[in-house]
């Protein structure tokens, strides 16, 4: 099975100190790594902060183009991974190593089964 | 006429005997639930036609399975999606098979297949009353109106609710497995919540008034015994199971002639169930050697105090007081921090006692009809009788129970006006 992880961090108060941004750096770095060199790896990304989100709707034939995410939440998608995964616990195993799960919350989302 | 309906009966004995164990090895070959369960009914019907004809297979409980492994697969022919669900059962080797070749299904499969159904009900990822309620019906076979019943939700809001946990675990690719060692005391922990949740609910029945539902805390005690056997290393399930047969020892004494709740003091002692304490202590016993501690054997040690104490001034207040406060240790929350402020006051007295309430924590269960109550005790023991009813009144409005809130008026009014 496939599963789609959205890593959400939270809106913080404050600015991360340059040291707190470093190491935060290295450990996704690391994760980035580990999993992109497992065979669980399909595809992943980092996201651009949700200030530069733009969401359109279509109704009745005219796009209604907004600014910001979908949602105004207190927690934004800042990024996603693909993994292959023989089940919900190996896809959590691998979202609980992900440092995003430390920082904010990762949803785990299996991809719908092709018809 | 008459044999007829004794192969009928026969099959129907064989449905009760082996549909649940069935299931189990069926959901844990196609991680699917609903499928499992209507393959396992649709093998029964073929069993109800086929067997009065021709007479019953020599291994009964082999040919359903088989027979509804079968067609299972044929469902999943049928719908699109279940292609690849296929490729996977084909590599579990549940291939399609002449019904009569099939051999005879091995006993630690089947404790597998039991655990994995376990694990699979109390998976963390499916919210706690869905999980209740899944198990109930799954492993307790309690129908889904009488689940329905127990927890005071309309039949059709608890159908609703059991289709969709269902359907989560196929589609989150929820497995139907023991966890692996390492994940093992994590997800066993949360086995336990469920199971002891069942059990509270019956022992206390947070609403309604009946006193003990009784169906709910047998079930929670035979579910504890099934983990027992198929997992006997693990201290915490002992634990479990003897903090349960404690309490479930005192089923006959709890409640008194006119159906009011009385307290451990007040109970008669000779008829709490001595076989079951009997049970309990062995079992503790058994979990302490394995000197792995944990939240259910400390609170099965404390039931075990009170239990063996032959008369109300015989008990270890002191003991039970250290208890909580190991237990405050490796689980704190205000309930563990009020119940040791009560045995501190009776190990030391009440003011002692009211001390300790007053100190950390405790006060945060303003909302906790027990807290008022205990305080309530206390104050009334120092003599301070305007605050000690205002405290069972407080206790009274907050409580859930019938009989526990009449209980808490009656303490109320002993205090004069």
């Amino acid at each position: 099975m496939q599963y789609m992880l959205l890593i959400y961090v939270p809106e913080s108060d404050r600015e991360p100190t340059a040291a707190e941004m470093e190491s935060r750096m290295a450990e996704f770095g690391a994760f980035s790594e580990r999993i992109q060199t497992s065979k669980a790896y399909v595809d992943g990304s980092r996201l651009a902060p949700a200030t530069s989100a733009t969401t359109v709707r279509v109704r009745d034939g005219r796009s209604v183009i907004t600014d910001g995410p979908f949602a105004e939440t207190k927690e934004w998608l800042g990024g996603y991974y693909t993994v292959e995964a023989a089940s919900l616990d190996d896809a959590l195993k691998i979202a609980t190593d992900c440092p995003g799960a430390k920082y904010g919350s990762i949803e785990i989302r299996p991809l719908a089964s092709m018809g | 006429m008459r044999a007829w309906a004794d192969v009928e009966e026969r099959i129907a004995r064989c449905f009760r005997d082996d549909a649940g164990r069935a299931v189990a090895a069926l959901a844990r070959a196609f991680g699917d639930l609903t499928l499992a369960e209507d393959a396992i009914q649709d093998a029964y019907v073929t069993a109800l036609e086929r067997w009065p004809r021709d007479g019953f297979p020599p291994q009964p409980s082999a040919w359903i399975l088989t027979t509804a492994r079968n067609r299972a697969i044929d469902r999943l022919r049928r719908e699109r999606v279940g292609r690849e669900k296929l490729e996977r059962v084909a590599r579990l080797d549940v291939a399609p098979q002449p019904p009569d070749a099939a051999p005879e299904t091995d006993m630690t499969q089947d404790v597998d297949d039991r655990l994995g159904l376990i694990f699979a009900c109390c998976h963390p990822a499916l919210g706690v009353e869905a999980r209740i309620a899944l198990t109930l019906r799954t492993l307790a076979g309690l129908t889904t109106e009488e689940i329905a019943d127990a927890f005071l939700t309309a039949h059709a809001t608890m159908a609703q609710r059991l289709v969709r946990v269902k359907r989560k675990i196929r589609d989150a690719g929820i497995r139907f497995d023991v966890p692996p060692p390492e994940r093992l005391e994590e997800r066993l922990d949360d086995v336990c919540t469920v199971v002891y949740l069942i059990f509270n609910e019956g022992y206390t029945a947070t609403s309604g008034d009946r006193l003990v539902r009784t169906e709910l805390c047998a079930e929670a005690i035979r579910l504890a015994r099934l983990l027992v056997a198929a997992l006997p290393d693990e201290p915490e399930l002992m634990g479990l199971l003897a903090l349960m047969l404690f309490h479930d020892s005192r089923r006959n004494a709890r409640a008194g002639a006119d159906g009011r709740m009385l307290t451990l003091r007040e109970q008669d002692r000779s008829v709490w169930d001595r076989a079951s304490i009997g049970e309990a202590n062995a079992l503790l016993e058994r979990a302490i050697a394995h000197r792995r501690t944990g939240v259910y054997q400390l609170q099965a040690a404390i039931a075990a105090l009170h239990a063996n104490a032959p008369a109300p001034d015989d008990v270890d207040w002191l003991g039970i007081a250290a208890l909580y406060g190991r237990l405050a240790e490796i689980a704190p929350s205000p309930v563990v921090a009020l119940n040791r402020a009560v045995a501190i006051a009776q190990a030391d007295g009440p003011a002692a006692g009211l001390a300790a309430m007053n100190a950390a924590g405790v006060t945060e269960l303003d909302g906790y009809h027990l807290y008022h109550a205990a305080r309530a005790d206390l104050l009334a023991q120092l003599g301070r009788r305007a605050e000690a009813r205002a405290a069972y009144v407080t206790a009274a409005g907050l409580a859930r129970n019938e009989r526990e809130a009449e209980f808490l008026h009656e303490r109320a009014a002993s205090l004069g006006s």
